[in-house]
């Protein structure tokens, strides 16, 4: 079971790293959101899959029995609420892009770090023979 | 946005619904699945219902604040939870503190941290989404 | 063995740190007359503790210790540190009276003076430090010093190249002098010098015992200028002629002679140490001595000639004999001397005349006669003619040269040739510029005051003394130094008169090749210069190309590495990520693969389907608008599994985020375009395909050897323990998230509101740019 989970983990890894790499932004704020997706599942995974009950503490009982890793789980939590966060104000940039630029795709948006303008040669120049 | 009149009409009921069951969700948190978490994000699936049926605007008025002050409130609530942990010398910040009224009731501080946490999550959803709908 | 108080070897560093300060806030003329009387109670101290040194012995005082770094900080000063304190403070007294004139009408004179000062500390610092690592930072500081005062008309670019220059060229050496310096002392285990020469066998015997050698070898031929790295030298006279006197002929670069004569006791009789200071000294020698020939400016006239000492000096310290020693110390002094005051009495002409080119020079005896004499004095110390100290000085360096063994012969020719050279330049220096026919300058020449002409007066008038009564400067300045370079007694019999033996012969033929090429000069010069292929490729022209080549490199580093591309930094972070964890896992071990079980299966395995099958369609998705539905199934599978694996909180939580994701994207995808297909290439496609599923395939190795460890159950345990008694929820993981660790969530929620103020401000942002 947990053999499978962890190929299943890999495939949505692979499939959002691919998204990732894609120069469509929107693409790639899909394979952020994959990727954020498979790592709470390999936290899920990490902290071992035993009882399916959930971690409740039973009426009358003092102490928790039988039942799932509670500590992953709030882990998984705060991290989907935090990712959604974060993929939301990824998807405003992408939009203020796109309004500002007319696209979405990383490459044509060159403002920020322009990939072909060469500064000049810093080289310095050969030294001075005469001294001052 | 088409207009449909069956959303329209099941919107504010929708709303309020998802209100009361968000509220629900985060005072039964501590002893049953829930919390502020999952009841932020239910009662933002409710308001992100109205502007759709009627409009951002009107969304925004209903709701009278703007949501980054959601996020405000949100956040002092949390922080002031943990204030009454200075009380006793020895326990630090964010210790929370206990009433127990009888009848095995059991309130806490830990429900403001809660609400604290609905709060921001209702207003960092709403801030972000409202606007990307049309008005 | 402590032979006089510890405070006179750290008054003239206090007075000199004291004075620095002080003179930043003085009138210009007033901080270099303070420098000047700095350095002539600094020159009292160290005369002091001179004189009170029994032989053998040194003065030791606390300073800079950090215990915590294992730096057990100190001066101590023989009479080697003591020989070099007193030229540098005895020297610079007359530089700081020579520049308050130099300089007199140029309000940078405070700044020359302030500069100057902390020059002589970090010098004084260095010459008398007895832990390695204050020894460096003083000799660092030297060389920051050096820097400002190279630059000194920061105005001027060729000045700001110089000052440059140098700096990288000694600063790249300090460098090598740091790794040299930490291997030796790490072998000795103690940073202390007396400490580390007294641990000879155990640094000798240290495996890296021979690259440390090298390096400290690297750092003090750079200091010093010696070959391939003496074109630093010449151009550091872009500096004002006064530092030029000081800096640059000398003191700073006899701080590298210094250094090899420190640590010569303790490799004096390693094979490679003796060949490596006697052939790159030579090599220095003829180096400085053919260019000097090439020029007509003086000051870098003198500049070469300065590199002829220098190679002078690391020659005999290389040279085995307790009398190469010797000749070293009194070369050293004599050098300082002669070639200090040529350089006031070129920096004289300059200001008098308002020119510097030789060949435009003439007949400025009769206008500034006391000028010429101290020129006069000073070239004939350095022509080595009797009865000056340089004369004595030339006889023991042919000396050690004649009982130089095999060698005897190469140092001979090479030396005669030099010194030769150098009899030319003396004369060139001396009757051409001051005797003969006058030739017009730009200022009307004449003698300038007392206090310019003290220093070039004081020191040539000082070499005739000493070559005069040359055992007084033998027992009580060349005995003890000697002692401290050969790390045993020395006694140093310098006479004027020898005898007619074959040493005065040599000496005689030098002085009739000088005079002969004192009298081709005028011709020789303008055909050396002719020779240009001797700047195309000297190590001047290779610094200028690896300069060139290390800005090259770095801008083509800076542009592979910092493309700008996302695309690109993505794919280099994910690829070296995937490698890293797959090479690890496959060479560190840990790789774990189970076999498979199928009879763990059961109905849950669907939801794994669903999330596989979601994958594959996002990434395959023609559209963006069917990825976004794609990543939708993920999330709602994802879901599932946390609900059948016990985490219904955390499988509500994903099904509203998933329900509001696909809401919100599609309604952001009004705005944008979203059936434009993926713009990728075929091989892009396949080159990203193999780096996702590298990256894949690491995720899942990496799960498998993670599941394959025992896992650590204490925390979940104590959280599940605690839960209901200590805060009274059933429900774990919420008590987990708003009490046990709360402050995380105050956290988190504080991200959640800070992207949403980020948002709020972009949005209103552009709406304020729409409607104004």
């Amino acid at each position: 079971m947990e053999t499978l989970l962890a190929i299943a983990i890999g495939a949505v890894v692979t499939a959002s790293v691919y998204l990732f790499l894609s120069r469509d932004l929107l693409r790639m704020l899909i394979g952020f959101i994959l990727f954020g997706t498979s790592v709470n599942l390999a936290i899920l995974l990490a902290g071992r899959i035993g009882p399916i009950r959930p971690p409740l503490v039973d009426p009358g009982a003092a102490a928790l029995e039988a039942a799932a890793n509670p500590l992953p789980q709030a882990l998984i939590l705060t991290a989907i609420v935090i990712g959604f966060g974060l993929t939301a104000f990824a998807l405003v940039l992408v939009l203020k892009g796109h309004e500002a630029l007319g696209t979405t795709s990383a490459e044509d948006m060159g403002e920020a770090e322009p990939v072909a303008a060469t500064a000049p040669s810093t080289a310095l120049p050969a030294p001075h023979r005469k001294a001052a | 946005m088409n207009d449909s009149l069956i959303l329209r009409t099941s919107a504010p009921l929708l709303l309020w619904l998802a209100l009361a069951v968000s509220i629900f969700i985060v005072l039964r948190g501590h002893n049953a699945p829930g919390g502020g978490f999952l009841g932020g994000l239910i009662a933002s699936a409710g308001i992100l219902l109205y502007a759709i049926a009627h409009g951002r605007d009107r969304a925004m008025r209903r709701m009278r604040m703007a949501p980054v002050g959601l996020c405000g409130i949100g956040l002092l609530a949390a922080l002031a939870s943990g204030l009454l942990g200075f009380v006793t010398p020895d326990t630090p910040y964010l210790t929370h503190r206990w009433w127990f009224p009888g009848g095995g009731l059991a309130l806490g501080t830990t429900i403001v941290f809660d609400l604290g946490v609905y709060l921001a999550v209702v207003g960092t959803v709403t801030a972000m989404f409202l606007p990307l709908l049309r008005k | 063995m402590v032979d006089a108080p510890s405070w006179l070897l750290l008054a003239p560093l206090a007075l000199a740190a004291l004075a620095a300060v002080v003179a930043a806030f003085l009138p210009p003329r007033t901080a270099a007359l303070l420098g000047a009387a700095t350095a002539a109670a600094g020159f009292a101290c160290y005369l002091a503790g001179l004189l009170a040194l029994s032989e053998g012995g040194r003065i030791t005082a606390p300073l800079m210790a950090v215990p915590s770094l294992g730096i057990g900080g100190g001066l101590a000063a023989d009479g080697l540190s003591l020989l070099f304190a007193m030229l540098i403070t005895g020297i610079g007294a007359l530089i700081f009276l020579y520049s308050s004139a130099y300089l007199a009408h140029d309000p940078r004179l405070r700044r020359l003076a302030v500069m100057l000062l902390a020059f002589m500390l970090a010098m004084l610092g260095s010459v008398t430090a007895d832990d390695v690592i204050v020894l460096f930072v003083f000799w660092e500081v030297t060389s920051l010093t050096s820097f400002f005062l190279v630059g000194f008309n920061h105005q001027d670019k060729g000045a700001r190249q110089a000052a440059l220059q140098a700096l990288l060229v000694t600063g790249g050496g300090g460098l090598a002098l740091l790794a040299g310096l930490v291997l030796v002392s790490s072998a000795a285990g103690t940073t202390s010098i007396s400490g580390i020469l007294a641990a000879r066998e155990a640094v000798l015997a240290h495996p890296a015992a021979g690259p440390a050698m090298l390096l400290v070898i690297l750092g003090c031929f750079t200091k010093s200028a010696q070959v391939p790295f003496h074109f630093w030298l010449p151009n550091a006279m872009a500096a004002p002629t006064p530092v030029s006197a000081y800096l640059h002929s000398a003191t700073m670069v006899k701080l590298g002679v210094y250094l090899l004569a420190r640590f010569n006791p303790l490799y004096q009789d390693e094979a490679a140490w003796q060949a490596i200071l006697t052939w790159g000294g030579l090599a220095t020698t003829a180096t400085g001595a053919f260019l000097a020939l090439r020029e007509t400016d003086l000051k870098r006239v003198l500049a070469y000639t300065t590199v002829t000492g220098l190679g002078t000096l690391t020659m005999l310290i290389g040279i085995a004999p307790a009398q190469a020693a010797i000749a070293a110390v009194t070369f050293l002094i004599v050098h300082a001397f002669y070639k200090a005051a040529l350089f006031l009495v070129a920096g004289i002409v300059d200001h008098e005349t308002g020119q510097r080119d030789i060949s435009r020079l003439g007949g400025l005896g009769r206008s500034m006669p006391l000028t010429a004499a101290a020129a006069v004095l000073a070239a004939l110390s350095m022509a080595g003619l009797p009865p000056f100290v340089g004369f004595v000085a030339k006889e023991l360096v042919y000396e050690v040269k004649i009982e130089g063994g095999d060698l005897a012969a190469v140092l001979l020719a090479v030396g005669f040739l030099v010194n030769a050279a150098m009899v030319a330049i003396a004369g060139v220096l001396s009757l051409r510029l001051f005797f003969g026919p006058l030739r017009p300058t730009p200022k009307a020449p004449h003698d300038p005051g007392f206090a310019m002409l003290a220093g070039p007066l004081l020191l040539a008038v000082l070499g005739l003394l000493a070559g005069s009564l040359p055992g007084l400067l033998g027992a009580r300045l060349v005995d003890p130094a000697a002692t401290a370079i050969l790390g045993r007694p020395a006694d140093a019999a310098l006479a004027l008169w020898h005898g007619l033996n074959p040493v005065l012969a040599l000496s005689a033929a030098t002085v009739a090749a000088g005079a002969l090429l004192f009298v081709c000069w005028g011709r020789l010069v303008p055909r050396l210069r002719g020779l240009a292929f001797i700047d195309l490729l000297g190590p001047a022209a290779a610094y200028e190309r690896g300069l060139a080549w290390t800005i090259a490199t770095a801008e083509r580093c800076t542009r592979a590495i910092q493309h700008g591309s996302l695309r690109g930094y993505l794919r280099t972070l994910f690829a070296v990520t995937a490698v890293a964890v797959l090479a690890t896992l496959l060479f560190r071990g840990g790789l774990a693969l189970p076999a498979f079980d199928p009879t763990g299966l059961d109905a849950r395995a669907l939801a794994f389907i669903g999330l596989i099958v979601g994958a594959v369609a996002s990434a395959t998705a023609p559209t963006v608008f069917i990825a976004v539905i794609s990543m939708g199934l993920v999330g709602f599978a994802t879901a599932i599994i946390f609900l059948v694996f016990g985490a219904p909180d955390v499988a509500f939580t994903q099904f509203a985020v998933e329900t509001l994701l696909v809401v919100i994207f599609a309604a952001a995808l009004v705005h944008l375009p979203i059936r434009r297909r993926s713009r990728r290439t075929g091989p892009e496609r396949a080159t990203d395909a193999v780096i996702a599923a590298a990256t894949g395939l690491a995720t899942t190795l990496l799960l498998l050897a993670v599941l394959a460890t025992p896992y650590d159950r204490r925390l979940a345990d104590w959280f599940g323990a605690e839960s209901f008694p200590a805060a009274h929820g059933r429900n774990v993981v919420n008590v987990i998230l708003v009490d046990f660790r709360a402050l995380d969530t105050l956290g988190e929620i504080t991200v959640l509101a800070l992207a949403a103020f980020a948002v709020t401000a972009l949005l209103r942002r552009g709406q304020e740019g729409k409607t104004p």
